[in-house]
């Protein structure tokens, strides 16, 4: 009996030294990750922001396709300028630090005020008309 | 520091792309307004590692202070108010994803095929923000060349976008005053 006892115990403490050395290993794979990641340097690249940029106007494309709420495409919209001032200022950015760029997106941000607000006083004079906001119910001008 | 600046990019990242998703996929609207805040953020702090400090600054006073409030807002008009809980309807997800994920293909296809030559990663790191940061010259002010670009180069559009925001302002109120109707 003793001597099972003492192969459990060994037995256990065999798999500790296992489980810490997977763990030891886990972080190892983890700093080699971060180690990687940094060396890539991502943030000084122009395909990061690139990427970044499409991925938000793909969002705000869907979000313009499949709302139904005029407010909810509104929102979509303004992913969508968020993405093209993006690339506006990386390509700036990596063009020598060429201002151009950034004064491109300053008028994208005017534009997207002026828009949202009177994209808003559309939608609450139809939510009045019609009381909805939904943009397909807007047909009063169809035939 | 320098692992930090990376780790901290990467945040900055999901917190823009997966705000956007909630602002994409979530059912309710109010939800998606609150979410459109995270994406807002995100991208002001990619203009600041892209060295924009001034469009970082406008991004958040104008799309964070205006534009999310007046969204926020034209929710809360345009619907019945019992609780925050306002659902809103999706059609044509699945037709909408097909066009969508096509172009999504086509755009990284590109990105990663185009030879960006002429703008070569960036060998030191943008440093943004902090006196020592400009006087080591890693970043400059951006304000003083934008203003001076505004009233010089892009004087037209300038006095364009000025005259743009005020039709803007004065259609919206004429659109969303209350008329008592006549008949």
């Amino acid at each position: 009996m003793q001597c099972g006892w003492q192969d459990s115990t060994e037995g256990k403490i065999k798999l500790y030294h296992k489980e810490h050395k997977e763990h030891k290993r886990f972080i190892h794979t983890f700093v080699n990750f971060v180690v990687f990641v940094v060396k890539i340097g991502a943030m000084n690249h122009l395909t990061t922001y690139l990427i970044i940029s499409a991925i938000l106007f793909i969002l705000g494309l869907l979000a313009m396709m499949t709302r139904k709420n005029g407010v909810s495409v509104l929102m979509g919209v303004e992913l969508i300028l968020n993405a093209a001032g993006l690339n506006f200022v990386a390509f700036s950015r990596f063009n020598g630090g060429n201002l151009n760029g950034q004064a491109a997106a300053l008028f994208i941000m005017i534009i997207a005020a002026a828009e949202a607000a009177v994209a808003l006083a559309i939608f609450l004079n139809l939510y009045r008309l019609q009381a909805t906001a939904e943009v397909d119910k807007a047909s009063l001008m169809k035939g | 520091m320098e692992i930090l600046k990376h780790i901290i990019f990467y945040l900055f990242v999901a917190m823009t792309i997966g705000s956007a998703c909630v602002v994409v996929f979530h059912r309710r609207i109010i939800y998606s307004a609150f979410a459109l805040l995270g994406t807002f953020f995100g991208v002001a702090a990619l203009y600041l590692y892209l060295c924009a400090d001034f469009l970082a600054a406008s991004q958040v006073l104008i799309y964070v202070g205006g534009i999310l409030t007046l969204i926020i807002f034209g929710v809360f008009l345009t619907a019945k108010i019992t609780s925050l809980d306002i659902p809103q309807q999706t059609h044509q997800r699945f037709i909408a994803l097909v066009p969508a994920a096509l172009l999504g293909a086509g755009l990284v296809g590109m990105i990663y095929g185009t030879d960006w030559k002429g703008l070569p990663p960036l060998s030191s790191p943008p440093v943004t923000g902090g006196e020592a940061a400009f006087a080591a010259g890693g970043a400059q002010p951006t304000a003083k060349g934008l203003g001076r670009l505004l009233l010089t180069d892009y004087l037209v559009p300038f006095e364009v976008a000025s005259m743009l925001l005020l039709a803007a302002l004065v259609g919206a109120m004429r659109l969303a005053r209350f008329y008592r109707r006549e008949d």
